[in-house]
C-alpha cells in the first residue's frame, strides 16, 4: 500500500511537470511570423511581453503558438509565458528584417572649400519597421559633383553605423553626398563655397561725385569666385578724416562710392584678408 | 434764487478756467517743463530772450504750429511748413516718431539787439529718450523777441533711375513631412573676435567686436553672464540695440552690454554666449561712413562726428550708428551708439556724433563704424 501510494505521488509529480513547456523560436524576425511550440495538455493561458507589445489568450496545451507578424514588429527581447497552475517563461530575441531605408545625416550643409576633415556623414540602416539594423552591412559612401564621382568609400556598418569624414572640395559649388546600400539610396547635398578672398586688388578713380573705388573681381585662393554678398570694407584716409564703406560683393565686384574731395589712402579688407593701397590725389 | 445760482455756477467755472490758463501761461519759471497758452490773448509776453524761446518750445511742444511760429522772426528764411517739418521730421524718419518732453535753455550771449541762447532738448522717442542740444539766435523785433530760424535744407533728390544688381537672401525651410536630416541648414559660423569687460560708475560694461564668418547673412545676438567667485550667475543680459543685428558675410559689428549697478571687483568670470540664426537679408542699403574724425563739439565734449551717405536707391527711414573705439594695443575700450533723427534719402547724406567719454578719446587709436538701418515696410 505504501509502494502504491508512493507511485500516485511520483506520478502526479511527474503529470504536473509535463502538464505544459514551450518553446520559442532560436532567431525571429521583426514583422515575421512566429511559432511558439507547447507540450502538454489542457488548457493554459499565453501571455507574450515586449517592446510596444502585450497580449494573453487562453490556448489548449500541446498545439504551436503562432504570433502574427504585427506583434512582432519591433526588434529586441521578448518573453513569453505560458500558465496552466503553475507558469513557465521563456526569452527570445526579435531581430531587425532586412533594411528597407537608410537615416543618413552629413554635416554641414555648408562648408569652405579645401577644408580637412571638414565633411563628415553617418549612415543607419533601418527596416520596414524602423527598426535599427545591427548585423554588419555594407554602405557605400559617394560624393559627387554632377555626373562626376569625387568619393567613393565602401564601408560596413558597426552595431547599425557607418559613418565616414573627409576633406572639402576644391571647387566651389553644390556636392551630393550619397549613401548607398544595395538598391537602397539617400542623397544629401552639401554647398562648397569659396574661401576667405585671396590677392585682394582694387582700383579707383576720381568722379564728380567723389571717390569710385572698386575691386577686380575676388577670388579665393583656389579661384573660385568669393560669394555675392560677402562685405569688402573700403577705408580711405585723408585730411577729412578717415570714410569707410562696407560694400557686398555683386557679381563678383565690390564697389563704393567715397565723398572726399581731397587726397586720399585707400585700402580695402575682407574679414581678415587685406587688399592693396591706393593712392588718389585731390580734386582738380 | 432758481437762476442766480447756475449764474454764479458759470462766473466761478469761467474764473477757474481763467485762473488755470493763466497760471499754466506763468509756469514757464521752471525751465525745461514747457509752458505756454493754448489761447490767443493770453500768451507769455516774450519781452526777454529767454521767455521768447521758452515761449516759442512750449508752443512747439503742444504742437501749436501757428503760435509756435509767430515766434519766428519774419526775417528767417523759412516758412511755416519748413519749419513744421523740421520739428516733426519727413520720410518716416525718427523724428517723426518722436515728441519734445521738455528743455532747458540757457544763454550764450546777449546784446540789447541779439542774443544766442543754447537748448538742450529732450526728445521721448521708441528707441529711448534722446537729447539734442541746438543753439538758437534770437533779435528784438520792437518790445518782442524773435526767434531767427534758419532755412531748413531739405536734401534735394533729383528724379533718377538707380540701378540695382538685387542682392538677398531668402529662406526655405523644411516641411514636417521631410525625410529626417534632408533638409538641415546649419547655423550661420559668428565669432566674437574681441571681448572687454570695464568698470564705470553707473556698472559694468561688457564690449567688444564680432564678425559673420559665414559666406551667408546671419541674424546676431551676444549675451553675457557675471559669474561670481563661487561660480554663481549674477546677473544676465544681452546687446539689444547696440549690436548691428543682421551681419553680412565677413561683417564686423561692435556690440556692448550694460549691467547697470554691478561692480566689477565682484566679477570672477564673464560667460560670453553668441547667437546666430538664419535669416532672410538684403545686401542693400549700401551706407557709406564719410569723414569720420574724433573732435570736441560746442560744449567741450569729445564726440565722434561724421557723415551717413546712402549710395542706394531706397531711403534709410532710420539710421542708427554704432562705434567701437581701440586702444593702440588694439583692444575695445569703448563702444557708442546713436540714432540719427533724420531719414537718410537715395544717395544724400546726414551728419551723425557720437559722445565718448573724454578718457576714451584720449587713448582711443582707431576707431570702426557700422551703420545699422531700420527700414519702414521692409524686412
Amino acid at each position: 500500500m505504501r509502494r502504491l501510494l508512493l507511485v500516485c505521488v511520483a506520478v502526479c509529480i511527474a503529470g504536473v511537470s509535463l502538464a505544459q513547456d514551450l518553446h520559442v523560436p532560436t532567431s525571429a524576425v521583426a514583422g515575421n511570423e512566429a511559432t511558439i511550440a507547447t507540450t502538454g495538455s489542457g488548457n493554459a493561458t499565453f501571455y507574450l511581453l515586449g517592446p510596444g507589445v502585450s497580449r494573453k489568450n487562453d490556448l489548449n496545451l500541446g498545439a504551436d503558438i503562432h504570433i502574427p507578424p504585427q506583434d512582432l514588429r519591433n526588434a529586441g527581447h521578448y518573453l513569453a509565458v505560458l500558465c496552466s497552475g503553475t507558469c513557465r517563461s521563456a526569452s527570445f530575441y526579435v531581430n531587425a528584417d532586412r533594411p528597407a531605408s537608410l537615416a543618413f545625416l552629413v554635416h554641414p550643409s555648408r562648408v569652405a572649400v579645401s577644408l580637412g576633415d571638414a565633411v563628415s556623414g553617418v549612415a543607419l540602416p533601418f527596416d520596414h519597421y524602423h527598426n535599427l539594423v545591427l548585423a554588419p552591412v555594407g554602405i557605400n559612401f559617394q560624393i559627387a559633383a554632377g555626373t562626376t564621382s569625387l568619393f567613393s568609400r565602401p564601408t560596413r556598418t558597426q552595431d547599425g553605423v557607418a559613418w565616414f569624414r573627409t576633406t572639402s572640395g576644391k571647387s566651389a559649388g553644390i556636392v551630393q553626398v550619397i549613401a548607398a546600400l544595395d538598391d537602397l539610396s539617400a542623397k544629401r547635398v552639401v554647398q562648397q563655397v569659396a574661401s576667405d578672398p585671396c590677392n585682394l586688388h582694387i582700383n579707383g578713380q576720381r568722379t564728380a561725385a567723389g571717390i569710385l573705388v572698386q575691386t577686380e573681381p575676388v577670388h579665393d585662393c583656389a579661384g573660385n569666385p568669393v560669394t555675392d554678398g560677402t562685405i569688402v570694407t573700403f577705408t580711405a584716409t585723408g585730411a577729412n578724416g578717415k570714410s569707410t564703406v562696407d560694400a557686398p560683393i555683386k557679381q563678383g565686384i565690390a564697389r563704393a562710392q567715397i565723398k572726399t574731395p581731397g587726397a586720399a589712402l585707400i585700402s580695402a579688407a575682407s574679414g581678415v584678408v587685406m587688399g592693396n593701397e591706393l593712392r588718389i590725389g585731390t580734386q582738380p | 434764487m432758481r437762476r442766480a445760482l447756475p449764474i454764479i455756477l458759470v462766473v466761478v467755472t469761467a474764473g477757474l478756467m481763467v485762473l488755470a490758463l493763466a497760471g499754466a501761461s506763468h509756469a514757464g519759471g521752471t525751465v525745461g517743463v514747457a509752458s505756454g497758452s493754448a489761447v490767443y490773448g493770453l500768451t507769455e509776453k516774450s519781452d526777454t530772450p529767454e521767455h521768447a524761446i521758452d515761449h516759442l518750445l512750449a508752443e512747439v511742444k503742444r504742437r501749436n504750429w501757428d503760435n509756435a511760429f509767430s515766434a519766428v522772426s519774419k526775417t528767417s528764411g523759412v516758412n511755416e511748413p519748413g519749419f513744421i517739418q523740421d520739428w516733426l521730421g519727413s520720410n518716416g524718419s525718427l523724428r517723426s516718431f518722436s515728441g519734445l518732453e521738455g528743455f532747458e535753455s540757457r544763454p550764450l550771449h546777449a546784446t540789447n539787439d541779439d542774443a544766442q541762447i543754447r537748448v538742450r532738448l529732450h526728445w521721448t522717442t521708441p528707441v529711448g529718450p534722446i537729447e539734442e542740444s541746438r543753439d538758437f539766435k534770437l533779435i528784438r523785433d520792437g518790445e518782442a523777441w524773435k526767434t531767427v530760424w534758419p532755412r531748413v535744407e531739405m536734401p534735394n533728390v533729383p528724379a533718377q533711375v538707380i540701378p540695382v544688381t538685387f542682392l538677398r537672401w531668402d529662406l526655405v525651410s523644411g516641411g514636417a513631412g521631410d525625410e529626417w536630416g534632408s533638409k538641415n541648414i546649419d547655423a550661420p559660423h559668428v565669432r566674437i573676435i574681441s571681448m572687454n569687460a570695464v568698470d564705470l560708475a553707473e556698472g559694468v560694461v561688457v564690449m567688444g567686436e564680432v564678425v559673420n564668418e559665414d559666406a551667408i547673412p546671419a541674424f546676431v545676438n551676444v549675451n553675457a553672464t557675471l559669474v561670481d567667485g563661487s561660480g554663481n550667475a549674477l546677473d544676465d543680459e544681452s546687446s539689444f540695440d547696440k549690436i548691428d543685428h543682421v551681419l553680412l558675410p565677413k561683417q564686423v559689428t561692435p556690440y556692448r552690454i550694460d549691467f547697470p549697478h554691478f561692480d566689477l571687483k565682484d566679477v570672477k568670470n564673464v560667460r560670453m554666449d553668441v547667437k546666430a540664426a538664419l535669416v532672410p537679408a538684403s545686401a542693400d542699403p549700401v551706407v557709406g561712413i564719410m569723414n569720420q574724425k574724433i573732435d570736441s563739439d560746442a560744449q567741450g565734449k569729445s564726440v565722434l562726428r561724421g557723415d551717413l551717405l546712402n549710395q542706394s536707391g531706397q531711403t534709410v527711414n532710420i539710421p542708427h550708428v554704432i562705434a567701437s573705439f581701440c586702444d593702440n594695443t588694439g583692444k575695445v575700450v569703448w563702444v557708442a551708439d546713436g540714432y540719427v533723427d533724420q531719414a537718410l534719402l537715395p544717395q544724400s547724406s546726414e551728419p551723425f556724433s557720437l559722445e565718448i567719454p573724454r578718457n576714451i578719446a584720449a587713448k582711443t587709436q582707431n576707431f570702426h563704424v557700422v551703420v545699422n538701418h531700420y527700414n519702414l515696410g521692409k524686412d
